[in-house]
């Protein structure tokens, strides 16, 4: 397979490497640069556990193509802001972990981006980020904590 | 005190900031990665084994049956399934012939080009189905084990009964769906071959490559790695996993990474046993229970494995919570060409309790009672016998747990509304249904006595306190459970203890972390080892806090570089008796007991059932951790919700076919209601400050509430899970046109 070289912003740092030109996002990150946080869990876009921001927009790093990341920014839970992380773990957020990642890079985006954080129903908006071991609801009280915002209405006021 | 905190996990903040370091996080230099080239048939005999030209085989460590150096079985109760294919295939994927590369490029592309060539053979594909001779594979039968639970006199009792239901009940396999797939890597330290990976029981690795290269249990160090999710799916069938990979590293003097990919992992892994029950139940005319005849099978797949224990299980959970006089149990697990099926969370419970709790249903209908009536007047009272003669010493009023339970899920009034919302709704239906039910705490019958579990727990001089076992973190939280266990029992800061990383070489064996019985035995052992610890440095062990932690310190000024090492050995409790020939007595120390309440919506438009409500109310002891315990429950509800509604196994020559995340659908967060919890705690004297198991229990009871509630909403009697859209289209088109 061909060589390319792939220079881009990897949580706030410019790193450059030679990778195969057919390798996915998530190869290069945990592969080349040995940020082993990214986790992979199905490989076709189905579960969230790769997920990463790209240029603030969370994608599932399995189905990016390496190359597209030339001269953009990527960050990874291991650049997640620690008083996040302490209130999804007090809302016992993570269990096993392998999906926690993931979940950790949507919370940041939806801090990031208020304007979608007041608007969408959090257990719909949560969907992409599969779960084996919470039944969801400690993710969703993690994410709620976060977003420290109590007063939302969402699908978790439960049935009429 | 720490027991009764509800602590954030201790390993969670790593994990969420993805600092932990999984199975496939590790490079090691020089490392090679393996592959498995697979069967590629049901059954068949091995003709040839193809190397494609095209590839440089020179570059490849290349093993086979011909390389292991002991026997070629994977330990488990009969020794019966090879490491890797001699000549006869039993399954479609079972492990043929292993490969490893410094490239995972070049490997993939490899495994691509290796073509194994069979004559086959009949295969079996269905439990169920007559058998012709030449299918014949175990024993004269293919029957794996056979298992009868007598009480009474059925047979009499049926002649005269008022009221006779029967019905036939479907169960489905379920895939575990961990996040983190299977994976070892393995590797030479010291002249001693280590394997570390994602598993639930050192030990048992431990044991199966002892067999499979027959040495001693020295000769092998066997590490858990952080394990991304278990459910069973890690209890026997890593150590296949571990005899491969320690084989390559062997053969190559390198260490060697064998971890599957999502496909490989679903379509070669175990799953939950399909089960078949049918149920014969005499009645008086109140509804009281006078007779049950229960047929249990269960399709244990192609090799024995674990399905006897998996049987043994079902067949003792088979009559649930209920009292009846008069019972017979027959339960029997059979061979077909499927990859063996194993331990799943529940391991035969939830298969046998669907087929009771959708039964209880059926019967209340069929005498027109409430199933919470019929139910009530059947829950075990103080005094009752379970099946085996088991007496019901417990505490748990259980018919004032189901009432509790619905009225939490304001019952009455939900049935009501729906009456009227169904009457007039153009195509959404509602329904809410029920499940009572239990779930044995630890090993069967005399199982923890065969065990015989060992734990230790060591203070240093500067006060810190490690907790030796070798229960593996898979999620459930044991690292911080247990940890909270030995601090409560000294009376220390919870972050002056940790539960060391099992580890053979440095844990004692404590016994698998399996069934239910990591906080209510091993933490026992735990809290019993804190307790000889304490007697060493005091003299008695009623001690604890400042005066525990100065005993401490005293020790060690007087045994400079001495180590303070308290242990606890599983000793039998003297009025338990199990009779594992009659399949009589104490079948498990105890139970947890529940009562769940599901609500449905129907929509009669594309046939997708949502759970709408979920109320999960269990007894379980003493809560350790009582934020652990919920999500414990959430996350085994919202599996058991998978298996009722989502999770379709779709087998092709035996094996599963729909072997991704995009065609085997487990619930996502939008799937799912918010899960009620309530815990009722009664204490018991067989686990730490009262706990008891709870890690299977959610299990069982999501199923046949849910059915129950979409039984309830249609007005039908449908009897199988998953009930996926296709399968309610198929029941209702049906019952329109027959």
């Amino acid at each position: 397979m061909d060589k390319i070289e792939v220079t881009f912003t990897l949580n706030e740092v410019e790193v450059t490497r030679s990778i195969a030109a057919d390798s996915r996002l998530l190869d290069l990150l945990r592969y080349e640069c040995g940020e082993t946080g990214t986790k992979e869990g199905c490989g076709e876009g189905e579960c969230g556990a790769c997920c990463v921001l790209l240029d603030g927009l969370p994608v599932n790093s399995c189905l990016v193509p390496a190359f597209q990341v030339c001269g953009r920014s990527v960050h990874t839970a291991e650049s997640a802001r620690p008083t996040d992380l302490e209130k999804l773990n007090a809302s016992g957020t993570a269990q096993c972990g392998a999906c926690s990642p993931g979940v950790v890079m949507v919370t940041r985006f939806l801090t990031q981006n208020p304007d979608v954080a007041r608007d969408v129903d959090l257990r719909q908006f949560m969907s992409g980020n599969l779960c084996r071991c919470t039944g969801y609801d400690g993710i969703l009280e993690g994410v709620k904590s976060v977003l420290g915002d109590h007063e939302r209405i969402d699908s978790d006021e439960g049935p009429a | 005190m720490s027991v009764g905190d509800s602590l954030p996990r201790i390993d969670g903040i790593d994990k969420l900031g993805g600092r932990t370091r999984y199975v496939d996080d590790i490079a090691m230099p020089g490392m090679l990665h393996a592959g498995t080239v697979r069967a590629p048939v049901a059954r068949g005999v091995v003709k040839k084994i193809r190397f494609d030209p095209g590839v440089n085989w020179d570059k490849f460590v290349i093993a086979d049956h011909k390389d292991l150096p002991g026997e070629n079985v994977v330990a488990t109760i009969q020794n019966d399934m090879p490491a890797l294919v001699d000549r006869e295939i039993r399954y479609k994927h079972e492990p043929v012939l292993l490969l490893a590369h410094r490239s995972i490029r070049k490997l993939r592309e490899a495994l691509a080009a290796v073509r194994v060539e069979v004559e086959a053979l009949p295969a079996v594909a269905d439990p169920l189905a007559p058998l012709a001779p030449e299918q014949v594979q175990h024993g004269d039968d293919n029957v794996f084990k056979r298992i009868d639970i007598r009480k009474g006199d059925p047979a009499a009792v049926f002649r005269d009964a008022p009221h006779v239901v029967e019905g036939l009940y479907y169960t489905g396999a379920q895939e575990h769906l961990y996040i983190e797939p299977n994976g070892v890597i393995s590797y030479f330290e010291a002249g001693r071959l280590v394997v570390a990976g994602s598993m639930q029981c050192p030990y048992y690795m431990l044991d199966a490559l002892t067999r499979a290269f027959g040495r001693t249990r020295e000769s092998f160090r066997v590490i858990q790695l952080p394990t991304g999710g278990g459910f069973g799916g890690k209890e026997e069938f890593p150590s296949i996993l571990a005899i491969h990979a320690a084989l390559l590293a062997e053969k190559s003097g390198a260490p060697v990474k064998l971890v599957y990919d999502r496909v490989e992992d679903m379509a070669a892994s175990t799953k939950r046993h399909p089960g078949v029950v049918k149920h014969r139940t005499a009645l008086d005319r109140d509804g009281k229970l006078l007779a049950m005849e229960i047929d249990v099978v269960l399709d244990g797949g192609a090799y024995v494995t674990l399905s006897p224990v998996v049987l043994s299980r079902g067949a003792l959970h088979a009559c649930g919570a209920y009292s009846c006089d008069n019972v017979h149990v027959h339960a029997e697990a059979r061979l077909t060409n499927s990859p063996p099926y194993g331990a799943f969370r529940g391991f035969g419970a939830p298969q046998t309790i669907f087929a009771l709790e959708r039964h209880m249903d059926v019967a209340a209908g069929k005498l027109g009672l409430k199933p919470e009536e019929l139910r009530r007047c059947n829950l075990l009272k103080p005094g009752d016998t379970m099946a085996t003669g088991q007496v019901y010493r417990e505490k748990t009023d259980l018919a004032a747990l189901l009432d509790r339970a619905l009225t939490y899920a304001g019952y009455e009034t939900k049935r009501r509304e729906h009456e009227v919302f169904n009457s007039t709704h153009p195509y959404l239906r509602r329904g809410v249904g029920m499940a009572s039910f239990m779930h044995g705490a630890g090993f069967t019958g005399g199982g923890e006595v065969y065990l015989a579990s060992e734990v230790e727990v060591e203070a240093a001089a500067d006060g810190s306190i490690n907790v030796l076992t070798a229960q593996c973190d898979m999620g459930q939280g044991c690292d911080t459970t247990l940890a909270q266990v030995a601090a409560d029992r000294l009376g220390v800061a919870v972050d002056a203890v940790k539960a060391v990383r099992p580890d053979t070489s440095i844990v004692p064996n404590s016994g698998p972390t399996v069934a239910s019985r990591t906080i209510m035995v091993v933490g026992k052992l735990v809290s019993r080892a804190c307790g000889d610890l304490l007697r060493q440095v005091a003299g008695r062990d009623d001690i604890s806090g400042e005066k525990a932690i100065a005993a401490i310190r005293a020790w060690h000024d007087g045994n400079p570089g001495g180590r303070l090492i308290g242990r606890a050995k599983y000793a039998k409790p003297v009025e338990l008796d199990w009779d594992e020939d009659a399949y009589q007595g104490d079948a498990y120390a105890t139970y947890g007991w529940a009562s769940y309440v599901a609500e449905i919506e129907v929509d009669l438009r594309t046939y997708v059932v949502r759970a709408v409500d979920f109320v999960a109310l269990q007894e379980v002891g003493k809560t350790v951790n009582p934020a652990i315990a919920a999500g414990q429950i959430q996350g085994g509800v919202a599996q058991g919700i998978g298996w009722a509604l989502y999770e379709s196994v779709a087998l092709e020559d035996g094996a599963m076919s729909n072997t991704q995340m995009t065609n085997y659908v487990i619930p996502c967060c939008g799937d799912l209601p918010p899960i009620r919890v309530y815990f009722e705690e009664q204490p018991s004297q067989y686990g730490p400050r009262g706990a008891k198991g709870i890690g299977e229990l959610p299990m069982d009871g999501p199923a046949p509430a849910i059915v129950n509630a979409v039984c309830q909403a249609l007005k039908i009697n449908v009897n199988e899970t998953p009930l996926t859209p296709e399968r309610l289209m198929e029941h209702l088109e049906f019952a329109d046109h027959g």
